[in-house]
């Protein structure tokens, strides 16, 4: 734990970990739309192009394909590039790079190439951007072997796994959650790297497991407070990593709990939740008192409409009648 | 090298009679290499896809011949004679065709995807196109250091890419990046189109309005330039000057070689509706090999006997490979999960 720690928001915790990165290593640079001179559409690397100069602060045009592409030779050059996908909906336009040659690049060179980049940018929906620009791509990326596919939802977690995403060598699907870019937390000071692969328990508890990744998160957290005005003790997991994906606390927290509720913004059909629930069967089927629950987005593209949209998602009576369903309190 | 041989006018590359035989046995070589991967293939030794160079074989040996140590070489699914120019043993080019443990890749990329990089080649690609804007990033990369003790100023990239690939977005969007970053002089990247004039089945005039694929790049503020592919010489003499230039410039540069394929576009492709026997014919009069024979004998660069004396040689290389991936052994079953992730967790999803 480092010494220090100062409030920022989730914004400027990116921006730090790319920074702070990038002072560190000469090889690590940024591309993509708006990202330098404008400041990024979200303001997540605004500044750094005047610090960093355009060679390493680079602006692109409008082409997906072409320039994580691009991305993709220069990392197996040895450098280490960071690309925004404006939001990750545009990722379909690279999701030919992405998966044919970041991701499958090591293997088909029978080892002989690796292609150390991160690929970020806001993931998901919740702020009334309709149906192309809502899209939570975690399970679309989280099928390939060869990529990581990490989502922190704190911004300690976003500085602190940033730096993670940088250094490793492999391709990594930065998920951020776009619709937090201006909440605040603690950031620890300094090289607060957060390992992947291990999930956090954001509130520990002893009746129910509460599971997400991502800005869902900050929703369990808002259900554990309620239910615990009722007297349910709910354990919140923040997985933050879902590939490589953290078996063991939540295995570990179900022996503890007995049930569990899996929450996700994106559609059930497929989905993480699909997957959680699965491995929780296979490794503690004797520990669970009822089924495991899935809380899902609705199985529609997303709607604009305010009301639609909060209809689309998990909300926090869905998830706090699953939690009750799964302690037998509530009845279907 | 026999006796009686006497040497064509030195000077310039593309005309010293000594390299000009050497490179016809390069050349030879490829081709009695591919000869013997489609006979592997009809046995059912090849698996897969496999598509060999056969009538191609100038463009890459005369740009390869330029290639200098820092550089690279990318290119798509045709890429067994790439791989050979580069210095890659016969033996393990042919024993990945036939998927064998002893293969450049361990027998899990295939005729395919070829690599070697410790020797610039960065490997061949299966997706028509998308390769190259790995290929424009590479060349970014080598002038990312500029001015620096790690600066690499003198490497270029060989982008080699089918007439078929310049319709797609993917070379649209890197030849953007590529002249964009070149004005800089930031992306020391030669466009080697090898232009066989046909993706698949389709030709040029059948995919493209516009016929001039040189041209194409003028929209990219590329120059570019076209040059008989069948003519060693003029590949050579044009791959000396450009490569001079990108090296120089960090700018990019494109060649449109008019080549022609004279085998199917894949082994398993028996019909060819596409084309007649006659137009097959009359490109076979130009065959690259049979052209650059009847120079070296015309300037008695050569003698019959020579000839014959390299095309034994090249059997006798070819034949090795061939028996070396028959009795090599197939990967280990380990090798299944290896090779997924780089660092310390090389494959996350097993126990
Ligand atoms: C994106 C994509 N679409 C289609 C194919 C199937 N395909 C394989 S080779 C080929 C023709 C490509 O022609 P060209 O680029 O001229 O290369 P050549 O085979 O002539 O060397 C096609 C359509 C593919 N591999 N990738």
């Amino acid at each position: 734990m480092a010494e220090s720690s100062e409030t920022r928001t989730y914004r400027e915790a990116l921006r730090a970990g790319m920074s702070e990165e990038m002072e560190r290593d000469e090889d690590v640079l940024l591309m993509g739309e708006d990202i330098g001179v404008y400041g990024g559409t979200h303001l997540i690397t605004d500044g750094l192009i005047d610090t960093f100069g355009p060679k390493r602060v680079m602006d692109t045009p409008i082409s997906e394909g072409g320039f994580t592409g691009a991305a993709i030779g220069m990392a197996m050059m040895g450098l280490k590039p960071v690309v925004e996908m404006m939001t990750w909906n545009f990722s379909f336009l690279a999701a030919d790079q992405i998966i044919q040659n970041a991701a499958k690049l090591r293997y088909f060179s029978g080892g002989q190439v690796q292609v150390p980049m991160v690929i970020r940018g806001p993931n998901g929906g919740g702020v009334q951007l309709s149906a192309q620009h809502t899209h939570s791509l975690e399970s679309f990326y989280g099928h390939f072997p060869g990529l990581k596919v990490v989502a922190p939802v704190t911004p300690n977690d976003a500085k602190g796994m940033m730096l993670t995403a940088i250094r490793d060598p492999n391709p990594i699907i930065f998920l951020e959650a776009g619709a937090l870019y201006g909440t605040k937390g603690e950031v620890e000071d300094g090289d607060n790297a957060v390992p992947f692969g291990q999930a956090r328990i954001a509130r520990e508890g002893s009746d129910v497991t509460l599971i997400s990744y991502g800005r869902q998160v900050n929703l369990l957290l808002r259900v554990a407070d309620t239910l615990a005005d009722e007297g349910i003790q709910a354990e919140v997991i923040d997985l933050r990593s879902l590939r490589p994906f953290d078996e063991k606390t939540i295995v570990e927290s179900v022996q503890k709990t007995h049930r569990a509720v899996v929450v996700q913004e994106q559609w059930k059909w497929f989905g993480v939740a699909s997957e959680v629930a699965a491995i929780i069967q296979e490794q503690a089927f004797d520990h669970l008192d009822a089924p495991v629950e899935r809380v899902s987005g609705a199985e529609v593209p997303a709607p604009y409409a305010r009301n639609l949209e909060i209809e689309a998602f998990p909300g926090e009576e869905q998830v706090a009648s699953a939690a009750k369903r799964v302690l037998y309190q509530e009845v279907v | 090298m026999s006796e009686g041989k006497k040497q064509a006018e030195s000077g310039s590359v593309a005309t010293n009679g000594e390299r000009l035989v050497e490179l016809y046995r390069k050349m030879v070589e490829i081709r009695t290499f591919e000869e013997a991967t489609q006979k592997g293939f009809r046995q059912g030794k090849v698996g897969g896809y496999l598509h060999v160079y056969i009538g191609q074989e100038a463009v890459a040996t005369g740009f390869i011949d330029h290639k200098q140590d820092g550089d690279k070489v990318i290119t798509a699914y045709r890429d067994h004679a790439h791989a050979l120019l580069l210095g890659a043993d016969p033996k393990e080019v042919m024993a990945e065709l036939y998927g064998k443990g002893t293969g450049m890749v361990k027998g899990k990329g295939g005729s395919m995807h070829l690599f070697d990089v410790e020797r610039g080649l960065m490997g061949g690609y299966g997706i028509v196109a998308g390769h190259i804007p790995l290929g424009v990033g590479m060349a970014y990369a080598m002038r990312y250091h500029e001015g620096s003790e790690e600066s690499d100023e003198d490497s270029m990239v060989q982008l080699y890419l089918g007439d078929g690939s310049m319709h797609n977005a993917a070379f649209h969007e890197a030849a953007n990046l590529s002249g964009l970053w070149g004005k800089e002089g930031w992306n020391p990247c030669l466009f080697i189109l090898e232009n066989n004039q046909y993706g698949m089945g389709t030709s040029v005039e059948r995919s493209t309005a516009m016929t001039d694929l040189a041209a194409k790049f003028d929209a990219y503020g590329i120059e570019n330039e076209k040059v008989d592919g069948m003519d060693l010489e003029a590949v050579l003499e044009c791959a000396e000057r450009v490569t001079q230039k990108v090296r120089e410039t960090g700018q990019p540069h494109a060649v449109d070689v008019i080549t022609y394929r004279t085998a199917p576009h894949g082994a398993g492709d028996f019909f060819e509706k596409y084309r007649t026997k006659e137009e097959v014919e009359q490109w076979r009069e130009r065959d690259p090999i049979g052209l650059l024979e009847k120079k070296l004998l015309d300037r008695e660069a050569v003698t019959e006997g020579d000839l014959e004396e390299y095309q034994n040689e090249a059997r006798e290389t070819v034949n090795e490979a061939v028996k070396f991936a028959d009795e090599s052994e197939e990967p280990d079953i380990s090798e299944l999960y290896t090779d997924v992730y780089a660092g310390a967790d090389e494959y996350m999803g097993e126990e």
